[in-house]
């Protein structure tokens, strides 16, 4: 923002005024505060409402409270046992459709994530409580895989016969003795949105797994990377790129992540968030119990893989680790300049629309902007206002009645496990010399003047900015996917990738500007209109008249 | 090893099912009511469900699956969901501007005990529904039955609007049950070709295979209209096809508005495509043109060019009862030998008819109603198969396993043309032959050593 050129050639407060104008009076009420025209304000981000209620009727992009539990954070995870409690839907739509990858097979430890675990609930289930059920789900597990983990999810209708399936869960916990046993209450009519089932996750990782382990990790420069599931392989890419300068990656929360990986999780040096949105709570209870500080980085787009490496260099300090990350950006650079000359030419000048989860509407701008391509429209799904506006607003934040069943823990640093990693100097120099700890800006200020951020899209104004704004691409998920092409516009799924990726680091990156470039110039969008659509008059003669 | 962790000794389970044959109940709803005209589906519950079931059917069919949710937060969870509901309502017809709004409850709505006709008069005293439109409504409780059921309590719902006729209207009702756009598309044309007018629903054909043409509509042409839905009960007769999927619907036309009805099987494979064709031409009292004959023939020249491929080749089967009584007839009648079947729907019913249509086999089978994916993993491990049909979860299964899938059922994640090419009829008979012969050719030209490698097959 606060950048002179503007390119839309529309007028932002017209396109917002027919977004609004079909409906209900109340409906547009709301969802005009959710729909902001960005602004340059001085020392300020435009205000836009998010994390509220979706409204009934409204086809929303999003999913429940349990998805982003059981399906995001706990999903990418292959040696612990997910079992889903409820009736079998809830578990079925979980199981093997979110594209995170593992080699935990090809390692030869535990996969258990080609399975679905559930108790299947029948209607006596519900009527009589499902916890004897539970517990013999569990003890069944248990003989049948003797796995490190077992974790238990409640679905919708648990949390209103009133299972106690944390009861549950101690018990056989304490029955097995070497398996450890949790459960989370992710019933899906809590929160808004997916978000909540994060919030709920965080607090379960981190209060029964993170810091258990036994086992010391004596490597030199130990990060945890926080906020980055492996969709597509993009978690692969980048522990090849730390690997690459030496930096070991104790756990990632959660992409082809494992029991040990959270276990010793405490032991890193620095906690590296990706999608804030999803992860945040984590990286702050790592920092109070144990001492990690925590900054923002971006493995999406070469240019913030750089930067984000260089950060992690400035925050070790050591100049062995500086110059092996400023060699390892030197040599894949070389790659993703001759790639970026190749397509940029049939990129640039061309728009897209971003509409997905809470980060990577933000994340992947900076992918865009190497093609050379405008993000004339944006917004998140589940996110709320700090993802927007900045972190600076969350002592601002209103707790609603919706936030306020979503429990928040209480951490205190650890009395035997706590070590600040830096001094209160050290950390006010790195801070002085530009790296910013506990930060993020939100993707307010990085988007344009007179561009529209929207929260929680749905699929009426989706068609309507479509119809309206004629971008070149669009980005959301698979519901909205072929409602959109079915427009002539194509469409690039954010959250599974369609088939694709890796995207992220710095082979990721070159994988997605072919992947831009394709859609953006695939000729089957060309073929629209049959020949006699497009010249429907008889004006054909024949040669022999 | 992709299921490294499936034991070959089968341990009886009591409470754990591990990778389900079978799923919840709405997304069934969901799909049938996308079979009536400028219906737009809603999922009364928290909006999770729906999210699923629109991403699911999305995958299958790689089409817009639009549906609403009453997006349930704590409050309506605890309060009743109808102010949600009515709410809903509202929005829809103001927004989307359906003909229809088809409304399936979800696990969370029937716990907490939301009764839908009271919401729906409730949603019409406060004049939400514009004149001219329809509302209708299905229980769909998912810790009852599974897909199947919903799938049949919704078409269930689509008979309970019909209206019995003074006259009867000369046209036959053909509730076709829970298979794809281009199967339904396939019955009318073979109901067309011996010129008998039917009543088809739900028919999603038009709808979930519509065309590309850079224009998006939310309601397609495709669709039963609602209008033919009510005067369906003034047919001479229905005609269901699966007992899971559509009996109850036309014995409710039956009871209800005196429409006749036979219950057959689905219409995979020769025989039970025979049933079809002759029970079509007895109610509607028509002939049967040689067109029909002529497919009929071409799909039993085929049995028999390649018989020796099929003769006695073991398969393994995962599905939907309905679709499995059917397939396993066909694969019995060419001489296959169905020997895992499984089905996650629970029904004591489906395991009793299994067994009599492969009593002549001459050896055991096994069979289970509400069983899983786990224990038909478990069995092929004890007894391998030579082939194994059924949906994309099964490539896990097939992979590890080595033997030839051949994908059929619900959901296909991994493959295309389900949606365009029909499997039921007689030309969807040849179509299963050339899904099966090509499974088991191309295995065959892997496997062979050089020495027997042929190029005539
Ligand atoms: S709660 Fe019930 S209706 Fe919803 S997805 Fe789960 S099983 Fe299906
Ligand atoms: S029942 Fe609840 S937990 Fe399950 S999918 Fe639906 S909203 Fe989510």
């Amino acid at each position: 923002m606060g950048n002179a050129e503007t390119l839309v050639q529309w007028e932002p407060n017209d396109i917002k005024e027919k977004l609004l104008r079909k409906y209900p009076p109340k409906v547009a009420r709301k969802r005009a505060r959710q729909i902001m025209i960005n602004e340059a304000l001085e020392n300020t981000t435009p205000e836009i409402v998010a994390n509220v209620r979706t409204i009934p009727g409204i086809i929303t992009m999003r999913g429940c409270t349990y998805a982003g539990c059981k399906g995001v954070i706990m999903g990418p995870t292959s040696d612990i046992v997910n079992l889903v409690h409820g009736p079998v839907g809830c578990s079925f739509y979980a199981w093997l459709t979110r594209r995170n990858q593992t080699d935990a097979g090809i390692k030869g430890e535990d996969n258990f994530m080609p399975y679905a675990f559930t108790t299947d609930m029948q209607d006596s289930d519900i009527i009589f409580g499902g916890e004897q059920k539970l517990e013999a789900a569990i003890q069944e597990v248990y003989e049948l895989f003797h796995p490190k983990g077992i974790a238990v999810f409640a679905t919708c209708p648990v949390g209103l016969i009133g299972d106690d399936i944390h009861a549950v869960a101690r018990k056989m916990k304490e029955k097995f003795g070497d398996c450890n046993v949790f459960a989370f209450s992710c019933e899906g009519y809590k929160g808004v949105s997916q978000s909540a089932g994060h919030h709920i996750a965080n607090n379960q990782v981190f209060t029964h797994l993170v810091g258990t382990s036994e086992t010391e990790r004596s490597d030199r420069y130990k990060i945890n990377l926080l906020g980055e599931y492996n969709i597509g392989g993009d978690g692969f890419e980048i522990d090849r790129i730390l690997q690459k300068c030496g930096i070991t990656n104790i756990a990632t929360f959660s992409g082809n992540s494992s029991y040990e990986q959270f276990a010793t999780a405490n032991q890193a040096d620095l906690s590296c968030v990706m999608c804030h949105r999803s992860i945040n709570y984590v990286a702050d209870m790592l920092e109070t119990k144990y001492g990690i500080p925590w900054i923002k980085v971006n493995f999406i787009g070469a240019k913030s893989t750089a930067k984000s490496l260089r950060k992690i260099a400035q925050y070790f300090g050591e100049q062995e680790l500086i110059d092996r990350v400023e060699t390892v950006i030197a040599e894949e650079m070389a790659a993703v300049e001759t790639a970026q000359l190749e397509v940029v030419p049939r990129t640039t000048g061309k728009t897209a629309m971003l509409f997905v989860g809470g980060s990577r509407a933000h994340h992947y701008q900076d992918l865009f902007a190497e093609l050379e391509m405008k993000t004339i429209s944006a917004g998140y799904e589940f996110a709320h206002r700090d993802d927007y506006e900045g972190r600076q607003v969350i002592p601002n934040l209103k707790v609603d009645a919706d936030s306020r069943n979503i429990e928040e823990i209480q951490v205190e640093a650890d009395p035997e496990l706590y070590r600040p990693r830096k001094s209160a100097a050290e950390l006010a120099a790195l801070e002085e010399a530009g790296l910013k700890f506990k930060e993020y800006e939100g993707l307010n200020p990085q988007m344009e003047e007179g561009t529209l951020v929207i929260d929680d899209l749905n699929q009426y104004e989706a068609e309507k900015l479509v119809e309206l704004m004629k971008p070149d691409l669009f980005c959301a998920g698979i519901k909205e996917k072929y409602s959109i092409q079915k427009t002539g516009v194509p469409m690039k799924q954010l959250h599974s990738y369609d088939s694709g990726g890796p995207y992220a680091g710095f082979k990721g990156a070159v994988n997605f500007y072919a992947e831009i470039d394709r859609l953006v110039n695939s000729k089957v969008w060309s073929y629209m209109k049959a020949p006699w659509q497009e010249n429907p008059e008889l004006s054909a003669t024949y040669v022999w008249e | 090893m992709l299921l490294r962790h499936t034991p070959k000794e089968v341990a009886e389970r009591k409470a754990l099912t591990i990778n389900p044959a079978k799923t919840c109940q709405p997304i069934g709803a969901m799909y049938a009511s996308l079979g009536i005209r400028g219906c737009l589906p809603h999922s009364h519950g928290s909006q999770g469900c729906c999210a699923y079931h629109r991403s699911a059917l999305t995958r299958h069919y790689k089409e817009p699956v639009s549906a609403a949710t009453s997006s349930f937060t704590e409050g309506a969870s605890v309060f009743g969901g109808q102010a949600n509901l009515v709410q809903a309502i509202d929005n829809i017809f103001t927004v989307y501007e359906p003909e229809v709004i088809a409304v399936h409850t979800t696990c969370l709505s029937e716990t907490i005990g939301d009764d839908l006709p009271q919401i729906f008069d409730k949603a019409r005293k406060d004049n939400k529904v514009p004149p001219g439109k329809t509302l209708l409504g299905a229980p769909t409780p998912s810790y009852v039955g599974s897909h199947v059921t919903g799938f049949s309590n919704m078409v269930k719902a689509m008979a309970a609007l019909a209206e019995p006729g003074e006259q009867k209207n000369g046209k036959v009702n053909i509730i076709p049950g829970w298979v794809e756009p281009s199967d339904m598309a396939e019955l009318k044309r073979l109901a067309e070709l011996i010129g008998v007018a039917v009543t088809m629903f739900p028919d999603t054909s038009g709808v979930l295979n519509a065309p590309l043409s850079g224009e998006y509509r939310m309601f397609p042409d495709g669709g039963t209209p609602i209008e033919e839905i009510r005067q369906s009960g003034a047919a001479l007769g229905t005609l269901a096809l699966g007992e899971y999927c559509s009996a109850d619907a036309a014995r409710l036309l039956d009871t209800k508005c005196k429409v006749p009805c036979s219950v057959l099987d689905m219409p995979f494979g020769l025989q039970a495509t025979d049933r079809f064709i002759d029970a079509l031409r007895v109610l509607a009292g028509s002939s049967v043109p040689d067109e029909v004959a002529v497919e009929r023939g071409r799909l039993l020249d085929l049995i028999s060019d390649m018989h020796q491929y099929f003769y006695g080749r073991k398969v393994a089967l995962v599905g939907d009862p309905d679709q499995l009584i059917a397939m396993t007839e066909f694969l019995v009648s060419i001489d296959m030998c169905p020997i895992h079947i499984v089905t996650g729907t629970p029904g004591k019913k489906f395991e009793k008819r299994i067994r009599e249509l492969t009593e002549g086999m001459g050896r055991e089978v096994n069979v289970k109603a509400k069983g899983d994916m786990f224990l038909l993993h478990q069995w092929i491990k004890n007894e391998p198969v030579d082939l194994f049909m059924g949906n994309s979860y099964c490539k896990y299964i097939a992979r590890d396993e080595d033997i030839p899938l051949v994908r059929w059922g619900f959901p296909i994640l991994d493959r295309q043309g389900h949606q365009h090419f029909p499997t039921v009829g007689y030309m969807g008979g040849l179509r299963i032959l050339e899904k099966i012969l090509n499974a088991l050719l191309d295995r065959k030209d892997r496997d062979d050593e050089e020495t027997t490698f042929e190029l005539v097959l």
